[in-house]
């Protein structure tokens, strides 16, 4: 098989499994400062046991992500590495800030988060819980940046000739600002903070559903709930404001995207279909006439590039990247429905007992997942051919000196390895669950020995 | 002095400072993987476990640190090594991904099945780990074939010269040593006392180790000398290293854990100081024509101006590391004691 196919698939498979991870670590993190927040302010030990619960998630969802990550860094010297080369310049210092600034804060505060409940008091732990979730956010910013700045390149200049060619920073702030940096991280944060959220809302409602845990997983669901709802609002907005960086300076994806094969004006917005490349259009859709000229530049009379402006040769996958993007359009409906339903059955009082709404909640922890990697794909392939968009084909940025055969036998390999982690990651997570929080008793618990310990001396 | 003030220079010194923090402070968590199946019980295996339960992961991350270094400082550099060594690079992933998993997970099932499996891949993966690293380096101090657009021109085999399997075995053996001593620090009682008659052989297999790859360095890699036989200052490093190995034993007779710990973590700081020396300023040198071919920290660097955000990025960032990770191993000091929140 061609090397170029085998380094693109080891590198979706590689990256997809690792996207499960972070965006749960990322999430989870930042629903443990709210439950440790809660905790410090009304000094109910119930909420500690709550936030022991979900860093025991957390720890293991954590694991996983820093050992499929490291496989991240490495990929790009082993498989692309003429792109590393050519944009080591830019790229590398984007991957060392986020060393540096994101994972040391994170794992090194994760010490105390997940083994110092006896060692520190509430507050230092609650701090170290700030930290760990702020690494996991700042380690977000700077993937993103190296990303987004292969999609919307900005503050570089190339020098160099042939093989010696790279790309080297001019201005650093214009790179890390590039002009969709801020807009995909912004909108890959809240995916994350669904992901967590959904997790949470999912657990609640299954221990509701099988009528234990009840009060652990009413408070739980209320938290989960309401960091959904935020979210599922905000992501909105996120995503309409992204999709305008796409139609201002990556056209041809946006057309892909949205299944626009000729460039036209007053252009409908497709809400499913089949895409038919051969005859460029679209079979069997619905479409909303002129709303997609009217989203993207607020008159429904404005131009669409189309994908006519492209070589044939340089066209995107569109049926995937269509698709793709639908399924992830979809997945945020279904998840703003169900929070908004869920928080009016809350309101009245109901939430809590109608099973049908619970079992609807259960599953939708698959939602944001879907919704993230549906949304990672479309908008990475939406980048071909380009590896960084307009600069360096994604054919051009392979390692020279690395064979099929290296390529099919690491994938092969890592495809037998994630499919072994995984499992034991949805094993150890069942029985987590199964398993359920711990009992509260009053006076085994550390923080709050120490509370009653402190009241006492104050007497 | 114009040398220190040239950000090349001082970029090269902060990755081998990266280097050397890994190999300290990942030495050590996988010594105690190499030797967490010569302990039979349960519960002293999730000692051995927890001494390193709370650190492991963040000592992994300057690795991963250092890597990012390489990748921005001297991409070049990033991209031959990975794709040169790129199965070697694989096993280390391997290794590295399934060393994790089986801290995170071991001590999450009672069956002892599940145990014995994740204990032999722990321990099997961080000998991988260290193996694997100590080939690096051995390639390193040797050299490999590269051509003129800079691009490695070997295959697999070449990587497994005698040599560079010497070099894999003496850090295996290093970190043997460097993780005993580690849980000899951290446990007391019965595991201590087992820990310290396991100690002796680590100390003994290191230092033949040691022997013989000085020897054969100096007989077959006499460009590694060529900077000491310059500027003789650099052969302090020499013979600091030997009496700061020398020390090691004489502190465990004398009880003192902790100053034989201190020995053996300066041990591995003049080791790194000397391949350091020894190699610059090439970072990969090319054994086919080492002066017209090789990667040097000049011809591989990334542009003044990246290195000069570089260095501010870590003029910021590495002294608020360094501050958090003390606190961290400062809250986390003294003997590992099981509770609820251990793996």
């Amino acid at each position: 098989m061609d090397v170029e196919i085998l380094a693109r698939v080891q590198f979706a498979l590689t990256i997809m499994f690792h996207y499960i991870y972070p965006p749960l670590s990322i999430g989870l993190g930042l629903i443990l400062v709210i439950i440790e927040a809660i905790y410090l302010k009304t000094k109910n030990p119930f909420y500690l046991n709550m936030a022991k619960f979900w860093a025991k998630v957390f720890a293991l969802t954590f694991a996983l992500g820093v050992a499929t990550g490291i496989v991240m860094e490495f990929e790009f010297g082993t498989n692309w590495s003429t792109y590393s080369r050519y944009v080591g310049d830019v790229f590398g210092s984007a991957l060392a800030a986020e060393g540096v600034f994101a994972f040391f804060l994170e794992s090194g505060f994760l010490a105390i988060l997940l083994f110092g409940w006896d060692r520190v008091g509430p507050k230092m732990h609650f701090f170290s819980t700030l930290m760990v979730c702020l690494g996991a956010h700042f380690s977000a910013i700077w993937i993103i940046v190296a990303n987004s700045w292969m999609q919307t390149p900005a503050g570089f200049h190339v020098v160099g000739e042939g093989v010696f060619a790279r790309a080297e920073i001019t201005d650093f702030w214009a790179m890390v600002f590039n002009p969709s940096s801020v807009n995909r991280l912004v909108h890959a944060v809240i995916g994350a903070w669904l992901a967590g959220a959904f997790m949470v809302i999912s657990v609640s409602s299954y221990y509701l559903l099988k009528r234990r845990h009840i009060d652990f997983a009413k408070s739980s669901l209320k938290i989960g709930l309401t960091v959904a709802l935020v979210s599922c609002v905000l992501q909105g907005i996120s995503g309409d404001s992204s999709a305008k960086v796409v139609a201002v300076h990556q056209p041809a994806k946006l057309a892909a995207l949205e299944g626009v094969f000729h460039t036209s004006t007053n252009v409908p917005l497709a809400l499913f279909g089949i895409v038919n490349t051969k005859e460029q259009r679209l079979d069997y859709s619905i479409s909303i006439p002129g709303l997609l000229s009217f989203l993207t530049w607020g008159d429904f009379s404005s131009e669409i590039k189309g994908l006519d402006q492209v070589p044939r040769a340089d066209w995107p996958n569109v049926a995937i990247v269509f698709q793709t993007y639908h399924l992830m359009i979809a997945m945020w409906a279904i998840m703003l429905t169900l929070s908004l339903l869920a928080f009016y059955m809350w309101y009245r009082g109901s939430l809590f007992t109608n099973k049908w709404v619970l079992r609807a909640l259960v599953f939708s922890v698959f939602c944001p997942q879907i919704a993230n990697q549906a949304g990672w794909v479309s908008a990475e392939m939406g980048r071909y051919p380009w590896i960084v968009y307009g600069l360096l084909r994604i054919s051009e940025g392979l390692s020279k000196v690395v064979t099929a055969n290296q390529v099919l036998g690491s994938l092969i390999m890592f495809t037998f390895l994630y499919f072994l982690l995984f499992i034991v990651f949805l094993y150890l997570l069942n029985e987590k669950f199964k398993h359920g929080p711990d009992d509260v008793s009053f006076d085994a618990t550390p923080y709050h020995h120490l509370n009653i310990y402190g009241e006492e001396t104050k007497k | 002095m114009s040398l220190i003030m040239e950000l090349e220079f001082i970029w090269f010194t902060i990755f081998v400072a990266l280097a050397t923090g890994y190999a300290i402070l990942d030495g050590f968590d996988l010594g105690v993987g190499m030797l967490h199946l010569l302990s039979k019980k349960d519960e002293e295996r999730r000692l051995m476990l927890n001494s390193i339960g709370p650190v492991w992961d963040g000592n992994e991350v300057w690795l991963v640190t250092a890597g990012g270094a390489l990748f921005a400082g001297f991409p070049i550099v990033y991209a031959v090594l990975c794709s040169a060594f790129y199965v070697p690079v694989m096993i280390l992933l391997t290794g590295l991904i399934f060393r994790a998993v089986a801290i995170e997970v071991r001590s999450k099932r009672p069956m002892a099945w599940w145990r014995w499996t994740w204990d032999i891949l722990f321990s099997f993966a961080s000998f991988v780990i260290a193996f694997a690293l100590g080939i690096a380096i051995g390639n390193l101090i040797r050299g490999i074939p590269l051509d003129a657009d800079k691009e490695f021109s070997g295959d697999l085999f070449c990587l497994v010269h005698p040599y560079a399997v010497m070099i894999g075995i003496l850090t295996v053996s290093l970190f043997l040593m460097h993780g005993a001593i580690y849980i000899l620090m951290k446990t007391e009682g019965e595991l201590h006392d087992k820990m310290r008659r396991w100690t002796n052989p680590t100390i003994i297999f290191f230092i033949v180790f040691y022997a013989t790859a000085t020897m054969a360095t100096l007989i077959y890699m006499p460009h590694m000398t060529d900077a000491i036989k310059e500027r003789p200052i650099f052969f302090v490093l020499a013979v600091m290293d030997m009496l700061v190995i020398a020390n090691i034993p004489r502190e465990i007779n004398l009880g003192r854990d902790g100053r034989a710990f201190a020995s053996s973590c300066l041990n591995i700081i003049f080791l790194m100081m000397l391949y350091a020396v020894g190699s610059y300023p090439n970072v990969v040198r090319a054994i086919n024509d080492p002066d017209g071919l090789s990667l040097t920290i000049y011809n591989a660097a990334s542009s003044q101006k990246t290195l000069e955000i570089l260095l501010l990025i870590a003029l910021i960032g590495i002294p608020m590391v360094l501050a958090y990770t003390t606190a961290i191993y400062w809250i986390f000091r003294g003997k590992v004691k099981l509770d609820s929140s251990s793996y």
